[in-house]
């Protein structure tokens, strides 16, 4: 599942006030980022922030979700950015690459294998039925995620932000419009909008 | 028609570009990875692509694996490994550059601005997401019954969506779906 509560509606537990006693070895990173991936069905985020802010310390809750906050907004997986910004900001590049790593790699090896079986007996009955099921799941959990998001926005009656929710997801989902073309139109728009609605909240 | 360039090539310029593109992470990249996969390249077929999904929900790791599936069912190992990297690695550099410039200036209300114009953006695409697989996944009535309950358990639960996923592999098994 996504990484994807946006990071204001984190649960924010006791808060430690100092952080990073002792920074991560490029090794630490690399086992660190290895064990959350692993752990992280159905959501590496999670583990991710008990790793870093609860079990080892390197960072307070507040950084964490600041570090989180920023990685959400750029584009790409959320938790492949927090695990560079994050290696690097002790390590620099070699500290991303190592929390990059450790990651990505392990996954990718299973996923790997997992493909090669897929590719060999995807086609066995028993095995399509089991595929078609646990897809049935995984869209309803998909769902539960875009709904949970979208209360906010609903309970703030954030029409404009409606609006261009359902807009895009009429271009993508029902038209089925190329992403790049529909974002270079909504992106400046939709920040266009903002930067206009603060303003008039202000004024 | 011969012209089609060699598929790892496809794999790296496709991914690179959609890593940059992916606003709102990797499940709200699914309908572009759709388009690419099955209506424009014919690397896979509708169901499975739905299949695929299936197994990145349930493999460990990033949601973003499902990029290695339609890599190595496009050019085996390596295109699974070309496909991950070239789908991790242009918002990598990006998320590097950018934290430091960050780290480096005063409190500017930039990033507020931008990440709240990008949040219903992100949802919208996450829901279009939702809908092309359910167009896939969910050709019957118990499908999208099975479908409906996952959602509302997972809204009204705080059960671990893996026996969810588990227990819809036994349904599937089972042959109710």
């Amino acid at each position: 599942m996504p990484p994807d509560s946006p990071p204001a509606a984190l649960p924010a537990p006791d808060i430690p006030t100092s952080s990073a006693l002792t920074p991560p070895g490029l090794l630490e990173l690399f086992v660190a980022f290895a064990k959350m991936s692993l752990a992280g069905f159905g959501g590496v985020l999670v583990w991710a922030r008990r790793s870093i802010v609860d079990q080892h310390r390197w960072m307070t809750a507040d950084e964490f979700n600041e570090t989180f906050a920023l990685c959400h907004f750029l584009p790409g997986p959320n938790i492949v950015n927090l695990s560079v910004v994050f290696g690097s900001r002790f390590r620099g590049i070699p500290g991303g690459i190592a929390a990059f790593t450790g990651l990505v790699g392990p996954p990718v090896v299973i996923v790997t294998i997992l493909a090669a079986l897929y590719a060999r007996y995807g086609e066995i009955d028993a095995l399509r039925r089991i595929l078609a099921g646990v897809s049935c799941v995984a869209v309803g959990l998909l769902l539960a995620v875009v709904s949970r998001m979208m209360m906010p926005l609903i309970r703030k009656r954030d029409l404009v932000g409606l609006l261009i929710l359902a807009a895009v997801f009429i271009a993508i989902g029902l038209l089925r419009l190329p992403l790049p073309a529909v974002l270079l139109v909504a992106i400046p728009l939709s920040i266009a909008i903002t930067l206009v609605m603060r303003r008039r909240v202000a004024a | 028609m011969n012209s089609e360039p060699n598929p790892i090539w496809t794999l790296a310029w496709t991914f690179g570009l959609m890593s940059l593109f992916a606003v709102g992470g990797a499940n709200a990249a699914i309908p572009e990875m759709h388009r690419v996969a099955v209506d424009v390249h014919h690397w896979m077929t509708d169901k499975q692509f739905a299949d695929v999904f299936a197994i990145s929900q349930m493999s460990p790791g990033p949601n973003v694996l499902i990029v290695t599936l339609i890599g190595y069912s496009v050019a085996g190992v390596a295109g699974a490994l070309v496909a991950t990297l070239a789908m991790c690695g242009p918002t990598a550099v990006v998320a590097y550059y950018v934290s430091r410039l960050l780290a480096r200036s005063t409190r500017s209300r930039w990033p507020a601005i931008i990440q709240a114009a990008l949040v219903p953006l992100s949802i919208g695409l996450m829901g279009a997401s939702g809908l092309i697989l359910a167009l896939t996944t969910d050709r019957t009535w118990p499908a999208a019954l099975v479908t409906v309950a996952a959602a509302i358990l997972a809204l009204a639960t705080r059960l671990n969506p893996l026996w969810m996923l588990l227990a819809g592999g036994c349904l599937g098994f089972a042959g109710v779906i």
